[in-house]
């Protein structure tokens, strides 16, 4: 630096442009003005084109009746409840989805990442011939295939049988379900029970382990915790009927729980395309862990299910858990796709909504909120995990 | 290797003391490995039938395919019409390929002016002869890139007869309304990721910016763009936009659908970048800044050539990603060409054959996404070849 610069700067004459703390301050304080001016002139001019086609903005439209019937409900509905109502139905119908399809997802998508390392060069290849066809066609047309398969299939008169009290027909999916009546209470109180014995009884066998060597394995004792307190407890009522069993009256099945056609092609398809993914990560999870390991746990004398369970798995989970809950979230967000197939989601009653009332931009503006938290909860969710489980570096 | 070992024990060592855990004599040959020992046959047998478990997966797996197969190859090829109409495809009972035949043209053009066709099928002939000489390493270079926006302009041009609402003169302007099939979704995908790359880039530097509300804008742009469903942005472009225009300025609707997707594409690749961005070891920052390169300078010189290099893989995979989004633009009623081919379901002489529509649609998204992938994968490996140990 020449002496002239720094006799400069020690009088403080340096251009304001040639000081990096103010030339920042000048572009931040620039950057609000535009988007302040963005911002602005898109809000009156909103304000003025709604006004110009008679819109006001407001909440004001979610306490009125909205006048449309939903398909299916896991709350009552009627048309003359609100459009609040209406939409808290679809967010329900969303969480269903996503709940029922992350659990199915999961179990699907682990098995499909296992068999495609499996030694047996068949079934790997089977695997991922499935899973590079899946995840090279988009999944809007996946789930109009699936919804024009369903809907192909025979009425409820020719149903597919295929287990006792299970319907497939082009009326969805029909299957028992356990009928609700306060006798259940105990029996769910039993399960709590048992549950909260496992969990002491895991840590007392770990406890022995460490001071013995050796202890019993957890498994049996898990399974007797698990069922025979909810067997005595329906055993001490006399086994009160609490199943509904479809059965085939007129034209279409009583009893039992319907899974829409909907709602069943929107599962299948979801459930079918996110496993596909999920299926490459669990692989690529295992395939992380060094052969070293592998070889380490071997040369203990390990089983292989022991392998699994102590050395691979903690170290593969790792690797496998945040991209696993980010395709739970891409899951969760694909459900929106519903709108195109008719399942009364959050976005297709938004959608209804809309179009009856008006209301574009409240309607848009509630249901990306709802989905927007609900990534930022994962999210949040998922570092807390990340942090926690990070290799403790010294 | 017969040659016998010296014998530790006839050494200096005979008569000493015997350690425990040091042979004495030779072990005995093994045998050679299983692949140089054993026929094929046997090895075939031993790799599918080796234990019961895996006999029982292999008949499994032969089971499902023996359940699966032969229904499916005799709907597509032994029953199927390839010529013909709609009750021959009927009496035949297989898949109505014909029906494929007759939508074919309909489904690359849509509704887009008959006697026009040539200008789609140039651009379509130009765009495809770019991505061949672009897939090519060795054309890689600051020319291509002139190449690729100079197409660009010409494929807007051909296709609406004009640029940015400037007439091109001896082209006859054709509403983006009549636009359709094949053409709309090269459209969507191809500007929708030429315009998300310098955006992106932009967001993912400012996610990195030490100026804390440049960050804070980019992080909250960045998280509300990823964390909504695509359809959210795309019911925002065809319901809201339109709001925030002044009154009288209409934007068209396959630009507000596009902008949607520039939108969604450069939040994606903004991740994408900031991955590369902060795996360019430290060392390459402070060696910019030591020659005493400005902030522009040591980016667009240092950083954002290795950083953009190695996450090419990465953003080929955003790019299939939204390739396959493209068909979401069904919702909010665009042309597209699987809309396009939905569309000619409905015609009264074909009634019926949703599931072949389907299943030519898949194969074409499946051929370009597949292709994409492989070649991704490919180029992965080449690009790490110098850093191979």
């Amino acid at each position: 630096m020449s002496s002239i610069d720094t006799a400069r700067e020690r009088s403080g004459q340096v251009r304001f442009w040639n000081d990096p703390v103010k030339r920042g301050l000048a572009l931040q304080a620039g950057l609000i003005a535009f988007l302040l001016l963005v911002v602005w002139a898109a809000w009156s001019n909103m304000m003025a084109n709604m006004s110009a086609r008679g819109l006001v903005f407001g909440w004001d439209y979610l306490s009125r009746p909205a006048s449309f019937a939903i398909g299916e409900s896991l709350i009552s509905f009627a048309t003359t409840d609100s459009y609040g109502r209406a939409l808290v139905v679809g967010l329900l119908n969303t969480i269903r989805i996503a709940v029922v399809g992350i659990i199915l997802t999961t179990i699907l998508g682990i098995a499909l990442g296992v068999m495609r390392l499996s030694s047996n060069p068949l079934l790997a290849r089977l695997v991922s011939g499935y899973v590079e066809v899946v995840r090279n066609t988009p999944l809007l047309l996946q789930l109009f295939l699936w919804y024009a398969i369903i809907n192909s299939l025979p009425g409820p008169r020719q149903a597919v049988h295929f287990g006792p009290g299970m319907y497939l027909s082009n009326r969805g999916m029909k299957v028992p379900w356990i009928e609700w009546s306060p006798t259940l209470w105990p029996v769910i109180a039993a399960l709590a029970a048992g549950l909260v014995g496992i969990l002491a009884l895991r840590r007392r066998l770990i406890r022995k382990r460490f001071e013995t060597g050796d202890a019993p394995p957890l498994w049996p004792f898990a399974l007797g915790l698990l069922l025979v307190p909810p067997f005595i407890a329906l055993a001490v009522q006399g086994f009160p009927t609490t199943f509904s069993v479809p059965e085939l009256q007129g034209f279409n099945f009583t009893g039992g729980i319907e899974l829409s056609p909907e709602f069943a092609a929107l599962l299948t398809g979801l459930v079918l395309y996110t496993a596909a993914f999920v299926a490459e990560i669990v692989r690529g999870g295992i395939q992380s862990v060094y052969k070293g390991q592998w070889e380490a746990a071997r040369a203990l004398g390990l089983s292989s299910g022991q392998l699994m369970r102590l050395v691979i798995l903690p170290q593969a989970l790792r690797v496998i858990i945040p991209p696993m809950t980010s395709q739970f979230l891409n899951l969760t967000k694909n459900s929106s796709l519903a709108v195109a197939i008719g399942y009364p989601d959050l976005v297709h009653i938004s959608n209804t909504t809309m179009n009856q009332t008006g209301r574009a931009v409240e309607a848009i503006l509630v249901f990306a909120s709802i989905y927007l938290t609900m990534s930022l909860l994962t999210s949040a969710a998922m570092n807390w995990y990340n942090a926690k489980v990070a290799i403790r570096e010294r | 290797m017969n040659a016998p070992l010296p014998n530790v024990m006839a050494g200096p060592l005979a008569g000493a003391r015997r350690i425990s855990f040091v042979r004495g004599e030779t072990l005995p040959q093994s045998p050679p490995p299983d692949d140089v020992r054993l026929s094929v046959t046997k090895r075939v047998v031993r790799t599918y039938f080796g234990t019961p478990g895996n006999a029982a997966i292999t008949l499994a797996c032969v089971l499902i395919l023996a359940w699966l197969l032969p229904p499916l190859l005799n709907w597509a090829f032994l029953k199927a019409t390839w010529t013909g109409n709609a009750n021959a495809c009927r009496e035949a009972g297989g898949a109505c390929w014909a029906f494929i035949r007759e939508k074919f043209w309909f489904s690359v053009f849509g509704l887009y002016p008959f006697e026009l066709r040539w200008r789609p099928a140039t651009v379509l002939v130009i765009f495809a002869a770019l991505v061949a000489v672009s897939a090519q390493r060795r054309f890689w270079s600051i020319k291509l890139v002139y190449a690729w926006v100079g197409t660009l302009v010409l494929m807007l041009a051909l296709m609406g007869g004009s640029v940015l609402g400037v007439p091109v003169p001896g082209l006859a302007p054709v509403p983006t309304r009549l636009w359709g099939g094949w053409l709309v979704t090269i459209f969507l995908a191809v500007f929708g990721m030429a315009l998300a790359y310098p955006i992106g880039i932009v967001l993912a530097l400012g996610r990195r910016s030490e100026r804390p509300i440049v960050r804070f804008v980019c992080v909250c742009w960045i998280e509300f763009i990823r964390g909504v469903p695509l359809i959210s942005l795309l019911f925002i472009a065809t319901f809201i936009v339109p709001l925030f225009m002044p009154t009288g300025v209409e934007l068209d609707r396959l630009v507000r659908a596009q902008i949607a997707f520039v939108m969604f594409a450069a939040a994606y690749m903004a991740e994408v970048f900031r991955g590369g961005l902060q795996a360019i070891p430290k060392g390459q920052y402070e060696g910019a800044d030591s020659i005493g390169l400005n902030y522009g300078q040591k980016m667009r010189l240092i950083v954002l050539p290795q950083a953009l290099k190695i996450t090419i893989p990465a953003q080929v995979n955003t790019f299939i990603g939204l390739f396959k989004d493209t068909t979401l633009v069904l919702i909010i009623g665009i042309f597209d060409f699987f809309t396009t081919l939905r569309s000619s379901l409905g015609d009264a002489n074909w009634l019926g054959f949703a599931t072949e529509a389907y299943v030519y649609a898949a194969s074409v998204y499946f051929v370009c996404c597949y292709a994409m992938s492989k070649y991704s994968q490919r180029l992965e490996a080449s690009l790490n070849e110098g850093q191979r140990r």
